[in-house]
C-alpha cells in the first residue's frame, strides 16, 4: 500500500501517553457523546422485560425486579464510537452475558450466533464468543448512577471490545441464532464484526 | 469458522487524494471546502466522508464531515465548522489551502439519507451545522426537479450563524413547494418577524406535514438539539420509525 500523503502543516496535539490506548483513527473525549438513529424512546421500569430466545421459544424472560436480583458485575473499561471517539475509564454495572445464561439455566450457548433487539427496532449481530467469558454485560448503571435514556436506559448491551453500536441501546432480547445475519447498522454499511483495533468501521474495512 | 467470515465480504471504501478546488467562507466560525475527487461513483444526499489527516511523525486523525453537494456534482462539498480545540477543524480551516491534496474515503452510511426515488414530503429540521447533509437533500431535490413538498426548519444563534442562507432564501423564494422557517435563538434582526427563540412543539406542528402524508422526517444537529426535537415529534404523533436523525457529539474535533 501507499503511503499516505503526508498533510503540509498539520501536527499532532495527542498527549504520548493516550496513544496506546487509543485504536487507530480514534481520538480522546471527556464527555459522553449521544448517537442514535431514532429519537431516544421513554421507557418505564414496570413495563420493561428482557428476554433470552432460540427460535420459537423462551429460554428465560426477566421483569425490572428479577433482573435487578441477579448477580452484580462492575468493570471499568475503555469504549471506542465508530464516529471516531473514545473515551477511557468508563464505569459500568449490569448482569454479566455469563450469568444471564446462568439465570436461564443455559449450560452451553445453543448457537454460535445472537441478534439483540432493542426498543425502536434497532438490531445489532454479535458472536455468542464476544459476549460470553467476562466479556459482555447488560448494563443498567452508569458511574453508580441508572442509565439515562439517551445513552440506552434502562439497559443497555455493553460489548466495551467492539465498536461501540454493538453496545446496543434500550436492549429487550437476545436471540440466537444458528448463522449470522446483519443487523441494523450492519445492513447499512457498517462492518459487521467492529473491532476498533483492526479499524472495521465500515463494510469491507 | 472465526465470526467475520460468515458474511459475504464487500470490496472496502478505499482512501483517496482529492485535491482542495476551492475553499468558500460561509459564516465567521464555518467553511466550505470544495474538493475535486480521485475518483467518485456517486453518493446519496445524507451520506459522509471520512477525512484522514497524516502528520510528519506520521500520527494520523481521522474526521466524519457530511456532504454537502448533491450527487448531480462531480465536486464534493463538505462543510466543516470550527470546534474549539479541535485538531482537525482547525486544521482544515487555518492550514489547508486551494490545491492541497486531502485524503478521504466514502460514501458512508445509509440509514440517513434521501433521494428523490423515496418520494415525500420531507420535513427537515437542522441545528447550526446539521444543516449539512440536509443541504445535500435540497440541492439533490432542486437538480433533480423534483417536486417534492419540502419543509425545513434551521435553528440558528442569529442569521449571521445560518450557512447557506443566500442560497436557501434563493431557492425557497420561486419554490411554492419548499417551506422554509429561520428559529433565531439568540439573536434576532429588529424588524424580524419570524420565529424567536427554540425550535418548540408549536413551529415544528404548523411546519411539518400531516401524518397521512407519510412525511420522511430528518433531524441533524448537536446532540440536546436532536434530543429535544425528536422527543418533541414523537409527542406530536409522528412515526418514531419515520424520524432518522443525526447528532453531532459537543467534542467532536
Amino acid at each position: 500500500m501507499d503511503r499516505p500523503p503526508v498533510s503540509r502543516g498539520f501536527r499532532s496535539t495527542r498527549q504520548a501517553s493516550e496513544a496506546t490506548r487509543l485504536p487507530p483513527g480514534q481520538y480522546l473525549t471527556t464527555d459522553f457523546p449521544v448517537l442514535s438513529a431514532g429519537p431516544t424512546p421513554e421507557i418505564r421500569v414496570a413495563d420493561w422485560k428482557v428476554g433470552l430466545q432460540l427460535g420459537g421459544s423462551l429460554l428465560g424472560k426477566w421483569t425490572w425486579d428479577e433482573f435487578e436480583a441477579l448477580p452484580q458485575s462492575k468493570i471499568t473499561v475503555d469504549i471506542h464510537c465508530v464516529t471516531k471517539w473514545t473515551k477511557f475509564d468508563t464505569v459500568w454495572q449490569g448482569v454479566s452475558f455469563d450469568d444471564l445464561l446462568r439465570a436461564a439455566g443455559v449450560s452451553e450457548p445453543p448457537s454460535a450466533y445472537v441478534m439483540a433487539h432493542c426498543d425502536g427496532g434497532y438490531t445489532t449481530n454479535l458472536p455468542v464468543a464476544d459476549l460470553v467469558a467476562g466479556r459482555a454485560m447488560i448494563a443498567t448503571r452508569y458511574e453508580g448512577l441508572p442509565l439515562a435514556p439517551a445513552h440506552g436506559g434502562p439497559a443497555r448491551l455493553l460489548v466495551p471490545h467492539l465498536y461501540f453500536w454493538k453496545s446496543a441501546k434500550w436492549l429487550r432480547r437476545i436471540r440466537f441464532m444458528p448463522n449470522d445475519e446483519p443487523g441494523f447498522w450492519e445492513s447499512r454499511g457498517y462492518h459487521n464484526y467492529g473491532d476498533p483495533w483492526r479499524e472495521q468501521r465500515y463494510d469491507g474495512d | 469458522m472465526t465470526a467475520t467470515d460468515a458474511l459475504p465480504q464487500q470490496p472496502r471504501i478505499a482512501w483517496q487524494t482529492g485535491r482542495v478546488h476551492a475553499i468558500l467562507d460561509e459564516t465567521s466560525r464555518v467553511k466550505s471546502i470544495i474538493l475535486e475527487p480521485a475518483t467518485w461513483s456517486g453518493h446519496w444526499p445524507g451520506q459522509h466522508v471520512d477525512i484522514r489527516l497524516t502528520a510528519e511523525d506520521g500520527y494520523q486523525a481521522e474526521r466524519s464531515y457530511s456532504i454537502a453537494s448533491p450527487p448531480e456534482e462531480k465536486l464534493l462539498t463538505l462543510t466543516v465548522e470550527r470546534v474549539d480545540g479541535g485538531e482537525v477543524s482547525s486544521y482544515l480551516l487555518d492550514e489547508l489551502r486551494v490545491g492541497d491534496a486531502l485524503e478521504f474515503r466514502g460514501p458512508i452510511g445509509r440509514h440517513f439519507i434521501w433521494s428523490r426515488t423515496r418520494g415525500g414530503p420531507i420535513f427537515l429540521v437542522a441545528g447550526g451545522t446539521g444543516i449539512t447533509p440536509l443541504m445535500a437533500m435540497l440541492r439533490h431535490r432542486r437538480r433533480s426537479l423534483a417536486h417534492t413538498p419540502a419543509s425545513l426548519i434551521y435553528s440558528v444563534r442569529s442569521l449571521a450563524d445560518a450557512v447557506y442562507r443566500d442560497e436557501l432564501d434563493a431557492m425557497a423564494q420561486d419554490d411554492r413547494d419548499l417551506r422554509l422557517v429561520y428559529a433565531l435563538t439568540r439573536e434576532q434582526p429588529s424588524n424580524w418577524s419570524g420565529h424567536w427563540g427554540r425550535v418548540n412543539e408549536m413551529l415544528l406542528a404548523n411546519n411539518s406535514f400531516a401524518r397521512e402524508h407519510d412525511p420522511s422526517i430528518f433531524v441533524c444537529g448537536p446532540t440536546g438539539f436532536v434530543e429535544s426535537i425528536s422527543s418533541m415529534l414523537v409527542k406530536l404523533g409522528f412515526d418514531p420509525f419515520s424520524i432518522k436523525t443525526e447528532r453531532f457529539g459537543p467534542s467532536g474535533g
